[in-house]
This record gives structure tokens, sequence and C-alpha cells, in this order.
């Protein structure tokens, strides 16, 4: 499989796939005429690719990967439209492009790969400490360079951090959808925002300090 | 509030994730505590800077008619093939056992299996349904914990009947708590636990009549699906986590109580 190989080169997995899955509402009919299919998926075809390959694009970091991870998406999207009934559809989208890539990602790798970070949702003290540690250096970046130092900081976070952050300042998404997404707990994706916060912070002033 | 609380809760606040009342608290903090403020400044610069720089990457035009033009040549042919997507019908569950079962069989007995097999079809929908919609809202528990004490009591006053409910942290599946949901025209019982980062819900309620059944299970969209009834109840264990896992989570149930 073409995907499979180009995804071969992509780095190891932080997390086993989530168990976000798009929704169905009781009671309503499970499936729609065939023009009303495409219809509906052509809306949220064309008003979400781009966040739909954006994601991608963060998640694999490569412009390549992106695209295939982005058209296997909408293909499994357009097969289980049935399992939409209206709501968010960049969200329902964006849960798919997730579950996709570690599909996808899971096929190049023999093993799974265990969690290596501690995900418990943190208690309030130690979500205080997270903040109360950490230098006191502004955060002022030079124009010319901003840009640049942000996005390799981006990148360069884990990938269980990297997608929270890109879902909520990039996408604009609440906790809640960030948490549908993602299959994890609402603390967890506060806690999990809050330390991709420090160790960007942790990586602009070094990369401060070095200019 | 003290510094303790306002910097846990500072990224919600940050993000205008709190309630009104909340966020006054920490803003009456912030306006009074200096070194609270100097944190909340850097993270809100932070926030700044990562929505001001961030590179958005539209999609290139020649994937966007890639993409229709395979949905395309997907939508045009679409000959009743059944989608790997979707659970059999009903009707096409009667279909294939009726073919399994044509001829072996007297005709009311078929009947009667045939029935069986579509209400627990018909019910794992509803519980992948169920399910799928905790997940998708975030609204997984009504009663968070994992004490047992909290949870059962919290399920037993709102039910007819009175779930059992473990925590079966020791053979790794944690406790999270409680909810209540709606299925086969009743309101029933769901206990969730973690297995690392994925959930698994138990739904159960009284079986009407029935003998006990040895676990079965099912799959569908991704889901796996468990279901035996015992000692009058009816229980249905659903997740990700490979059937083998949901297997020792049922074994880890059964056998605690």
């Amino acid at each position: 499989m073409a995907q499979t190989r180009a995804l071969a080169a992509m780095p190891a997995p932080g997390n086993p796939p989530a168990p976000a899955r798009p929704s169905t509402k009781q009671g309503e009919p499970a499936s729609l005429d065939e023009a009303g299919r495409v219809r509906r998926f052509e809306q949220i075809f064309s008003a979400h690719l781009d966040a739909a390959y954006d994601f991608a694009r963060w998640l694999t970091r490569d412009e390549r990967n992106a695209e295939d991870v982005t058209q296997e998406a909408c293909l499994r999207a357009f097969k289980s439209l049935d399992t939409f009934h209206g709501g968010n559809g960049r969200a329902w989208l964006l849960a798919i492009v997730r579950n996709t890539y570690y599909t996808m990602l899971r096929k190049t790798r023999a093993e799974r790969m265990s969690v290596s970070f501690d995900d418990e949702t943190m208690a309030a003290g130690e979500l205080a400490e997270l903040e109360s540690t950490g230098s006191a250096v502004d955060l002022v970046l030079q124009q010319r360079d901003a840009r640049r130092l942000v996005n390799a900081a981006l990148e360069e976070l884990p990938e269980e951090f990297r997608e929270v952050i890109v879902l909520r300042e990039l996408e604009d998404l609440s906790y809640k959808e960030i948490a549908a997404i993602a299959g994890i707990p609402l603390g967890t994706v506060m806690s999990r925002l809050a330390r991709a916060r420090k160790l960007l912070l942790q990586r602009l002033q070094h990369a401060k300090r070095e200019s | 509030m003290d510094c303790t609380e306002t910097r846990s809760r500072l990224h919600p606040y940050l993000d205008r994730e709190l309630d009104l009342e909340s966020s006054l608290a920490i803003e009456r903090h912030l306006a009074s505590c200096e070194a609270c403020r100097t944190i909340f400044g850097r993270q809100s610069a932070l926030q700044s800077t990562v929505r001001q720089h961030a590179q958005h990457h539209a999609a290139p035009a020649a994937l966007r008619e890639r993409i229709a033009a395979r949905l395309a040549s997907e939508a045009a042919p679409r000959t009743p093939r059944r989608s790997p997507w979707r659970l059999p019908s009903v009707r096409e569950w009667l279909q294939l056992g009726g073919a399994a079962l044509a001829g072996a069989l007297i005709s009311w007995t078929a009947a009667i299996q045939y029935a069986g097999v579509a209400s627990d079809q018909r019910l794992a929908e509803e519980v992948i349904t169920g399910h799928a919609r905790s997940i998708l809202t975030a609204h997984l528990v009504d009663v968070p914990s994992s004490d047992r004490h909290t949870v059962k009591p919290w399920l037993s006053a709102r039910l007819d009947f009175s779930p059992t409910v473990v925590d079966l942290a020791a053979a790794g599946f944690p406790l999270a708590g409680g909810r209540l949901d709606y299925l086969d025209d009743r309101p029933v019982a769901v206990l969730v636990y973690h297995y690392r980062q994925h959930v698994i819900d138990l739904f159960i309620w009284p079986s009407e009549g029935g003998a006990a059944q040895p676990p079965k299970a099912m799959s569908s969209k991704g889901y796996h699906v468990l279901h035996w009834r015992e000692a009058g109840m009816t229980f249905w264990a659903i997740s990700d986590v490979d059937p083998s896992q949901l297997a020792s989570f049922a074994d880890a149930y059964k056998s605690a109580k």
C-alpha cells in the first residue's frame, strides 16, 4: 500500500489510537438517500478540508503523509456519513483524521508503543507547580524570527501535546471538542495543554537566549 | 482564591473555559497578586504569539481535486454491496441466519433464534450508540468516582434496580464512575472503567427472563462488545480495546463480585 509506505518514515506515536468516534443519535433514520449523502458530505468537505489537512500536516509533520492521511480520512468520513447527524462537522472530520493517522501509523509498526509519559490528570497542586517553575524571562521574540521559532517549537513537541495545542490554538476548539476528538477526558486535555505550553515556553526562551 | 488554586486554573481561564464566577475570582486574585499576574502574562503572551505565528496549511488544490474525484467514483456505482462500516441490518441478519439454518430446524424454533439474534444485534447497536455518544460529547460519567460506595448508591437511587459496582484497579481497570443511559426502552446503569487511555463502558440492566448466558463477543464500527447474562441481569461491555482485553475485563468483573 502506497500510504503505508509513505508513513513508514514517521516517528513513533506517543499514545495509542483514541476511542473518539463519530456519534449517532437515537431515533434518527440510519441512512440518507444517496443524493442527500453526497450533498451533506460536500458541505462538510468543502468547509473543512483545509482544517483536516492542516491537522494532518501537524500530526504527520510531512506534506506527502498529510495528503495521504487527509485523503484516506475523507473517504472514511464519506463511508461513515450515516454516523454524522449534524452538530460540529469540523470536529467530526478532525476526529476521523486523527483516527486515520493512528491507524495508518499502527500498520507501519509491528509493536505497540507504551505510553511514555504520565498521563494522569494532574491535581490542582501539580498544575500550580507547573506554573510556578520556569524562568521569568519575558517572551518577546524578534518579529523576523518569531514565525520560524514558533513553528519549529510546535513541530518538536511530542505528539500527544502537539495535537491538543494545535486543536486549541490553530483550530480554536473548546476543551470538550478536543476531548472528543482525542478521546481523552477533559482533565487530561487541560493538563496536556498546560504541559504543552510549558514545553513551548522553554523552547522559545531557549531559542531566544541562543540568538 | 489563593495562588495554588489560581495557578491550577490558569489555562482554563486563559482559554475561557471557566464559568463566570470562577473567572471573576481569578481576576480578583490576579489584581492583587503580582507573582500570579506575571505567570498569567507569560502564558497569555505565549498564546498570542502562537496564534499569530503558527502556520495554517491550506489543502493543496490538487489534493482537493483528487479527493473529489475519488468520492465521485465511490458515490456513483454504489451497488448493494454491504459496506464494512455498517452493521448488517436485521433483515440481512435474518437472511444470513435463514440460509444457514434452512431445513435444519423446525421453523418455529428457528424463528425464536432469529428473534434472539435480531434483538441482540439491535441492543448491540444501542450500546455502541450510547458509548460513542458519551465519548463524543465528553459526557463519560454522571458520578465521577473510583469509590464503589459512592457510585452504587448514586445509581441505585435513580434506578429500579441496584447494579453490582466493583473497582477493578487491581486488575488494571480502575473504576472512573457511573452514568445513566436509556436503552432497550428503559433506564440502565453504565459503569465506566479505564484501561490505559481507553474507556470501557459496562451497561447493566435486569434481564427479562432468560437463563444465564456465557459472554458472547461482537464487533462493529471499531468497537468490541461482550454480552452476557447472569443472576437475572444483562451485561454489555463495550470498548475499543482489543477483544482479549475486554474478555479479561469481563472475567475480572465476574470474579470480583
